[in-house]
């Protein structure tokens, strides 16, 4: 087990391949002790009995063909304690708090294996953000994976914070925690969220993995994994109600093509690798909630898009495999809008399961189509405004017009410490629908409307 | 024969020291993980592994069973829930708990359970393969048909009459051949036939836009692209919930877990519209979802259409969907890419497209061996990238199927549902259908329809006037048009998946819904010509109230209703 190769035979960007070997399990935990004293940790990639492919996470920098390598004869894991929560580790597990070790109460494969579809129960608890565009139009459920679709300089980190620091589910007191798992970001945009997970107090019920844009790339491909098994664990051991924060999947996708070029593999699409959908599906697949168990793992995960495309492999990959997505636009934030999602290409999947009558209340699916119709039918209007002017609208049009106005400024538009509940949600969409004839009001029910319009409501 | 592994990387295992052939069935490892011999090289085969190769060593022992990747074929197939090698998800939780292991295997068919077999051939009897020897009553609305398998023939010289298990011999040839309830039968090689026929009725799926204005025949084949958040899932299972054929098989291939969840859910507590029994009856559910190992993906899809077959060969119309044909295609790149093959387009291996017609070849209105009957209409969801209709998926799944719904996200973000686009999805089989609905729909039925085609072709070409000029700038009998085109779109075309009423519509709504349509556009035609104005034509109140009725429990006293409204606010107007 403990014996340590000299057989280093080829150095190639994080790869290093070494011939006659004992035979070396796949996926193995390995070892490296370079010349100068220092380890260096890695997994195996491809093993045969001839020639045993690593992938070295810490990158290649100071390996020569007299570094040693010891396989550990196990695949990576992740020591795990519920004393994980407060403390802030490395992107491959180390803590990086000045804290001791964390002492395991068990030890996990950080792979994780693929929960079987008949355990899952269908996520359908209400999860409140107190942002109207969430919780009113695109509803976010216990269990469910959604990821933020931004771009590079849109207050996305602001947004994940709040949903963050506000997220509950309504007269619900069980234990609730947030792992938190960085990968590739900036030193600063990390400080920024460090600061806000002390200040509020956050940080006593996450456990934070920070890989950071300067630590090595190949790092970034197990971090997440590290994040999610911690989630796993403290979701179906402890009941925990976890929720993940991973940012920002672009990152990790540039890392996944940067060791597929290492590998010489056949690339996919803009040289990411054919196999990217199945890898992030093996992220992305670790929420839910299991029947018979109290805990469940709900993903918040962030992605800017490259160039605002959301056809980019990225975005297009991530949006098939999770629950709908939450697209940050570039156009509100012109506008000064916060927070600018952008809700007609945003989309909760199972919003339907979490929400109407003994979840949220039972207007709610009505209030946000017909919100969603006016807003998207609002919005064409605004291009033929640019042609034609105001004037040449109909009477109706122009409320129409109008409304998407007062959506964007009233229903979308709100504090950064603005927490609405469900009902000052619901209640915001019925002022504003309100401005609207009643016969326009299609897609709700009469029954809806004499019970909340607020025409009818006085009486 | 004993072998050993040679290398490992990921799924892709090669092996030593045996000598396979094609497509066997091995078992690697030390703990038996399940793979499919792919390629053969001197003395090494490269095998795809169904299972994580985690830890799995250079050296470990291989076996070689000798036999290609086969389904388990009997009485328990309806109401099972597989993974992509028919394994039943149930078994593997209760031997695994709720994660998957590996390197644990579970039959197809339970072994324990007892059937009563009832034998309708006697002793004496020739048979010949395929043919039906005896019957079990599998649920409540489906008799399964014990049938010789294919490859088999010969005179019976015994057969027994009672409960069975299914690995019990219940019959015996001359020359000593025993049968037992059970057949295999692998997956990749397709069930022989006696013929194929052309398509030529439809499947009514009591979704207005697809039975209306897109039908696909029975025995034919359907391709569903979009781009995500467009419907494709609900879309599918709309189909699988409702389609009038006799037995469902739901393939969730690379798909969400929570949506399998859902599906697994719900498919037990949906009501057979036909038969009032728990829809699972007549379902065999496959779920791989797309963390499983990619190998078993690109396998789930072949145990599927088998399964399909075989309930095919009994004489049942057989409804196969799986979502989504893109991520088998992807399981394909993946594994030829770990063995290193010459890309083709987009890095998918240059069989693609055989892949792919082979598939679908698969479905097809059939007389079987035992001169049934039967059909599989193949309905397979596509997810291009970034909805992008050019990619090699969908371009090369196009050139095979018949019926194309395209989904558009622009629909699905005003929520108009299902989203698919009447402008660019086709159906060929609206011709080869048409006397069938003349004759058990309506004999109006293919005009209305075509006329509404009609004018839905023409709203898109006045909607781009519109966006220049406003529509208050074309001429009455265009606005007339454009409304018109906004109750079909409104009132006709969308549906509501989950709306308890509105979520099935039998064909006669449907024609009784487009007709009121019909009816207001040409006494709203008439009136125009007799001089009344636009505005009094547009405010009628009946109108509007036709949004609602296809919401209603009673349907057709709502829609009466309604109508004679209509025709006494027409007849206020004056004119006509």
């Amino acid at each position: 087990m403990t014996k340590e190769y000299k057989t280093i035979t080829e150095i190639s960007g994080p790869l290093i391949f070494l011939e006659k070997t004992e035979p070396v399990g796949y996926g193995e935990l390995v070892h490296i002790n370079l010349p100068d004293g220092t380890t260096k940790r890695g997994q195996v990639l491809d093993t045969s009995s001839d020639v045993v492919a690593v992938q070295v996470f810490e990158g290649t920098g100071g390996l020569n063909e007299e570094s040693g390598v010891v396989f550990s004869g196990e695949t990576i894991k992740l020591p795990v304690s519920k004393d994980m929560l407060g403390r802030i580790l490395s992107g491959a597990g180390e803590p990086l708090d000045g804290g001791p070790r964390i002492v395991p109460e068990d030890r996990i494969d950080v792979n994780g294996a693929s929960m079987n579809p008949y355990s899952r129960m269908p996520p359908e608890d209400f999860i409140q953000t107190g942002i109207s565009t969430i919780d009113g139009t695109n509803t976010l459920v216990r269990g469910q994976k959604l990821p933020i679709f931004s771009g590079s300089g849109l207050p996305h980190n602001e947004i994940a914070l709040q949903i963050a620091r506000q997220s509950k589910v309504p007269g619900s007191t069980e234990d609730f925690a947030v792992v938190f798992a960085a990968m590739g970001i900036t030193n600063e945009e990390a400080q920024y969220f460090m600061e806000d997970f002390e200040k509020t107090g956050a940080l006593e019920r996450a456990v934070v993995f920070l890989n950071l844009a300067d630590d090595p790339a190949v790092e970034r491909i197990i971090t997440p994994r590290m994040a999610l098994t911690a989630a796993e664990y403290l979701a179906y051991e402890h009941d925990m109600h976890v929720l993940v924060i991973l940012t920002d999947i672009t990152n990790y996708c540039e890392a996944l093509r940067q060791m597929g070029a290492a590998r010489e593999e056949v690339p996919g699409r803009r040289g990411y690798p054919g196999y990217m959908y199945t890898d992030l599906a093996s992220l992305y697949e670790r929420a839910g909630v299991i029947k018979g168990r109290k805990g469940s793992v709900t993903q918040f995960s962030i992605l800017t898009m490259p160039g605002d495309d959301i056809t980019h492999p990225i975005p297009d990959l991530s949006g098939y495999i999770t629950e709908g997505q939450i697209v940050v636009s570039r156009e509100l934030h012109m506008k000064g809008i916060y927070p600018p999602i952008n809700v007609l290409p945003s989309l909760s999947r199972l919003m339907n399961s979490g929400i109407g009558d003994g979840k949220t209340r039972d207007d709610h699916k009505a209030v946000s189509d017909q919100m969603y119709a006016g807003y998207a039918e609002g919005r064409d209007l605004r291009g033929l405004v640019a042609i034609v002017g105001k004037e040449a609208l109909s009477e109706r049009d122009q409320k129409i017009l109008e409304f998407a106005d007062l959506f964007e400024d009233r229903f979308v538009r709100q504090g950064r410490d603005e927490d609405r509940s469900i009902e000052d949600t619901l209640q915001v969409g019925w002022d504003i629908l309100s401005e609207l004839p009643e016969s326009l009001l299609t897609r709700i029910d009469n029954k809806y409307i004499e019970k909340y319009h607020p025409a009818h409501k006085s009486n | 024969m004993k072998g050993e592994i040679y290398r490992v990387a990921g799924p892709v295992v090669t092996i030593m020291g045996i000598k396979p052939k094609m497509y066997d069935v091995v078992h690697v490892g030390h703990e038996g993980l399940m793979g499919e011999v792919i390629r053969i090289e001197g003395d090494k085969a490269t095998v795809q592994v169904y299972e994580d190769t985690s830890g799995i060593k250079p050296g470990e022992p291989v076996v070689n069973t000798g036999m290609s990747l086969s389904v388990e074929l009997g009485p328990g197939l309806l109401e099972s829930i597989y993974d992509g090698i028919q394994r039943p998800l149930k078994v593997l939780q209760e031997k695994m708990g709720d994660f998957i292991d590996r390197g644990v295997t579970a039959n197809g068919l339970d072994r324990e359970r007892v059937w009563e077999f009832k034998p309708t051939v006697s002793s004496g009897d020739s048979v010949t393969g395929g043919q039906t020897i005896g019957i079990v009553q599998e649920t409540e609305n489906i008799e399964h048909k014990i049938m010789v398998p294919p490859t088999v023939s010969g005179t019976i010289e015994e057969i027994k009459s009672g409960k069975f298990k299914v690995d019990e011999t219940i019959c015996v040839l001359a020359g000593g051949k025993e049968l037992s309830m059970m057949q295999k039968w692998p997956v990749r090689m397709p069930r022989p036939v006696d013929k194929k026929f052309i398509p030529r009725r439809p499947l009514i799926t009591g979704q207005r836009i697809l039975d209306g204005l897109f039908p696909v025949a029975k025995g034919g084949t359907a391709a569903i692209p979009g781009p995500f958040g467009s419907g494709k899932t609900v879309t599918q299972q709309q189909l699988a919930k409702w389609s009038d054929t006799d037995i469902v098989v739901y393939i969730g291939c690379g798909e969400r877990g929570n949506e399998m969840a859902d599906v697994l859910n719900e498919f037990p507590e949906l009501q057979d519209p036909k038969t009032g029994r728990p829809l699972m009856e007549r379902t065999v559910l496959i779920a791989n979802t797309s963390n499983m190992p990619v190998a078993a993906r690109e396998a789930s899809v072949y145990t599927g259409i088998t399964i399909a077959e075989y309930y095919r060969d009994m004489g049942y119309d057989v409804s196969l969907m799986a979502d989504s044909s893109s991520r088998w295609a992807e399981a394909m790149r993946e594994i030829s890419s770990r063995l290193e093959e010459m890309p083709g387009e987009e890095g998918y291996p240059a069989y693609l497209s055989a892949r792919l017609s082979e598939f679908y070849e698969r479905a097809g209105a059939v007389k079987s061996l035992s001169a049934e009957e039967g059909s599989i209409t193949v309905i397979g969801a596509v997810s291009p990238p970034g909805g992008d209709f050019s990619e090699p998926v969908t371009q090369n799944t196009l050139r095979i199927v018949k019926v194309f719904w395209a989904l558009d996200a622009k629909l699905a973000q005003r929520r108009h549902f299902p989203s698919i686009d009447w402008l660019t999805s086709y159906s060929l089989y609206t011709q080869g259908l048409a006397d069938w609905f003349a004759e058990n729909v309506a004999p109006d039925w293919v005009p209305l329809r075509d006329n509404a085609m009609d004018l839905l072709q023409q709203e898109s070409e006045l909607q781009e006037i519109v966006q220049l000029v406003g529509s208050d700038a074309l001429p009455e009998d265009q606005q007339l048009v454009l409304e018109i085109c906004r109750m079909l779109r409104e009132y006709f075309l969308q549906q509501n998946a989950f709306h308890p009423v509105d979520t099935y519509c039998p064909f006669d709504k449907q024609y009784q819904l487009l007709k009121a349509i019909s009816k207001y556009s040409d006494m709203a035609q008439a009136a125009l010509e007799s001089g009344i104005p636009m505005k009094d034509i547009l405010s009628i109140e009946s109108k509007d109230e036709l949004a609602k009725v296809k919401f209603e429990e009673d349907f057709e006293g709502a829609l009466n209703v309604v109508m004679e409204k209509m025709d006494k606010e027409f007849a206020a107007l004056g004119g006509n």
